[in-house]
């Protein structure tokens, strides 16, 4: 049977379970639809956790990412992963005791003030936004080249089968479908890597075959994978070339983007007690960890795969994805030389061979030579990465919208069965406006992703921590601190990404530090601005430094459930 | 509840924070970041060890912290008794 009929089979089963857990889960009331009722199990909430955290760029993305950059690429394994503590200690035992809804709740009610709120609304929803973009857009990717449809079509598919279960189950509904979408992108991503891993090195565990040895050659994968780099001009894989400051500080951003990231954190706020919330961020990373230490390892098998296949190899005698993939424009051959084969080098003057590294994981089932079911399967697995997270995204934008804006401050009034009605009208217009950008992504998709960590980790990882462990950190000193960590995070990012305010290019890197890693440094302004400013204004009333005294102590989650 | 006792309870975590976070740090950076030239001398099988921390060994030490520190949360919690 073809890839193509495979696929359609085996994505129409995974979206027809994906839309029975819907139906089955649906929300009654604002707490179902927010936080799922709050009794979620901590092993749902782990899987579910991570399925929610995984997207396309997880999925499809980060393991031909790091296949092209090697040691470099440890930035987003250690840094996608390393959050998950700073998650588990620093934020979700206290976040849950405190039992609101949202991260802006959490600000708004620390903070005392509607202006606080209103700042965190404005960054969740900025973050919320330009991330769903890139799910859409994943969505799309996988539709159009494995099921041959356009990649509009793909995307305005994507966004009814979520749109289904966001507005029909909210959190609760979401919960459950991302239990189920955790299962199909993990043995998904673990078929395609077990049998590589067997092939190439007889190992049937890829984190061990990746440092195993060549089946039939007497050296080591990785060795041969380094002579194959330098020989061919690139630098050698377990190396890498960014700075060793550039190295830190991205990781560092991206650790602490993770653990400020909303759209995590609320998943915390679904379980019933404060050590169900410790449990669920173990088990969380956990199921993650199952596939970003197998990420690495697919990078390198496909990279050596890619390298042996096509250098120096006859144009005419290249398989059949070759020109599938080409036919997408995102493999391109130029014969620069006119010599009929491929010259695949570090030197651009001479390189004929461009691959976008998104297409790795798809393409690598099909360059190792895979049966055709497990290619299919990939693609329902970067189908239900894409989708769960973009539910999530959207979980957190619906609800920004009708309860920290509308609720919280604009009608206070309105009945439970009001609010819940809006927060389902909001999750179609955030749907609508996530489809409009998967369809036309900005230029800057990639651009504006890594954005969205650095202003997580420069706005609310701060101000969430000096809530908790700072009982004096006030009002004046939180909003200061957002606020300039986000403005200095978009000074960076607009200078040296998009060339604004007199642009610049690497040399004029500040240390040398990429806008990537920036998120480090704006978040260490807003730390020193907030506890500056607070030297010289009131403290926090009262009540408020007993808030923060009643969120240390685990016991009692009760109380503060309520409203 | 006394505030004496939360006091307490409140600085035992601090304690267990400070030494897991430190355990966290110097896994990724240490190891996998600022260490990892030297590291690289070091061969396990066909790793590099500083190449191997920053790819895989920090991750799985990152998930053994979280288990850890699930434990001695749990138990200072009955220890104090917050646990319910």
């Amino acid at each position: 049977m073809s890839v193509q009929n495979w696929t359609y089979i085996i994505v129409t089963i995974t979206f027809a379970i994906y839309i029975g857990i819907a139906i089955w889960s649906r929300a009654g009331s604002t707490k179902e639809f927010y936080v799922a009722g709050g009794g979620v199990s901590p092993l749902a909430n782990g899987l579910a956790t991570a399925a929610d955290w995984m997207s396309a760029a997880s999925f499809l993305g980060m393991a031909g990412l790091i296949s092209f950059k090697g040691y470099d690429g440890s930035v987003y394994l250690m840094g996608w992963t390393g959050g998950y503590v700073l998650l588990a200690l620093l934020l979700a035992p206290y976040l849950r005791k405190f039992g609101k809804f949202t991260v802006p709740d959490f600000i708004g009610d620390r903070y005392y003030s509607n202006v606080a709120r209103t700042v965190a609304v404005f960054c969740a929803l900025l973050i919320s936004f330009t991330y769903v973009a890139g799910q859409m857009r994943g969505v799309g990717l996988v539709f159009s080249r494995f099921l041959e449809v356009d990649i509009n079509t793909g995307v305005i598919i994507g966004m009814i089968i979520v749109l289904f279960y966001a507005v029909l189950g909210g959190m609760k509904g979401i919960t459950y479908t991302q239990v189920a979408q955790y299962c199909v992108l993990i043995f998904a991503f673990m078929v395609p890597a077990i049998f590589i891993s067997i092939q190439m090195t007889g190992n049937p565990i890829p984190q061990l075959g990746m440092g195993g040895s060549v089946i039939g050659e007497n050296v080591y994968l990785l060795d041969k994978l380094d002579g194959l780099s330098t020989e061919l001009g690139f630098a050698e894989y377990t190396n890498g070339s960014k700075s060793v400051i550039d190295i830190f500080f991205i990781t560092a951003a991206l650790m602490v983007g993770t653990a400020g990231l909303p759209h995590v954190i609320v998943r915390f706020f679904t379980v019933p007690k404060v050590r169900d919330a410790r449990k669920s961020a173990g088990y969380a990373l956990l199921f993650i960890a199952i596939l970003y230490t197998t990420a690495p390892a697919i990078s390198v098998f496909a990279r050596v795969n890619l390298i042996e296949t096509v250098s120096n190899k006859e144009y005419t005698s290249m398989p059949e994805w070759f020109s599938k993939w080409e036919t997408t424009g995102l493999i391109t051959f130029d014969d620069k030389n006119n010599d009929g084969k491929i010259q695949y080098v570090a030197d651009k003057a001479e390189n004929e061979l461009t691959v976008d590294p998104d297409i790795m994981v798809l393409a690598n089932p099909e360059i190792a030579n895979l049966p055709n079911w497990v290619i299919a399967l990939v693609a329902a697995g970067g189908l239900a990465a894409a989708l769960s997270t973009a539910a999530g995204l959207l979980l957190v934008i619906s609800t920004s919208v009708s309860h920290d804006l509308i609720k919280k401050q604009l009608k206070p009034n309105i009945s439970d069965k009001g609010e819940l009605i809006t927060a389902r009208l909001s999750a179609v217009v955030a749907v609508v406006i996530a489809g409009y950008f998967g369809i036309n992504p900005p230029d800057l998709v990639a651009a504006t992703v890594a954005l969205a960590f650095g202003l997580a980790a420069a706005s609310f990882f701060p101000a969430i921590i000096l809530g908790i462990f700072y009982k004096r950190m006030n009002k004046e000193g939180a909003i200061a601190g957002m606020v300039v960590g986000i403005l200095f995070m978009l000074f960076y990012m607009m200078k040296f990404k998009f060339d604004w305010f007199g642009g610049g290019t690497k040399e004029d890197w500040w240390f040398g530090i990429s806008p990537e890693g920036f998120g480090t440094v704006a978040m260490l302004a807003n730390f020193t601005v907030s506890l500056l400013i607070s030297q010289f204004t009131p403290d926090p009333p009262q009540e408020v430094q007993d808030i923060v005294e009643n969120i240390r102590i685990p016991s009692g989650v009760g109380e503060a459930q309520e409203h | 509840m006394s505030l004496e006792k939360q006091k307490k309870y409140w600085k035992e975590n601090l304690r267990y924070l400070a030494i897991l976070l430190s355990i966290w740090f110097i896994v990724s950076y240490v190891f996998g970041i600022l260490l990892v030239d030297q590291l690289n001398t070091i061969r396990i099988g066909g790793f590099k060890l500083g190449f191997w921390f920053a790819q895989q060994g920090a991750i799985y030490v990152f998930v053994i912290l979280i288990f850890i520190y699930i434990r001695l949360m749990n138990k200072l919690d009955k220890k104090y008794g917050f646990d319910e």
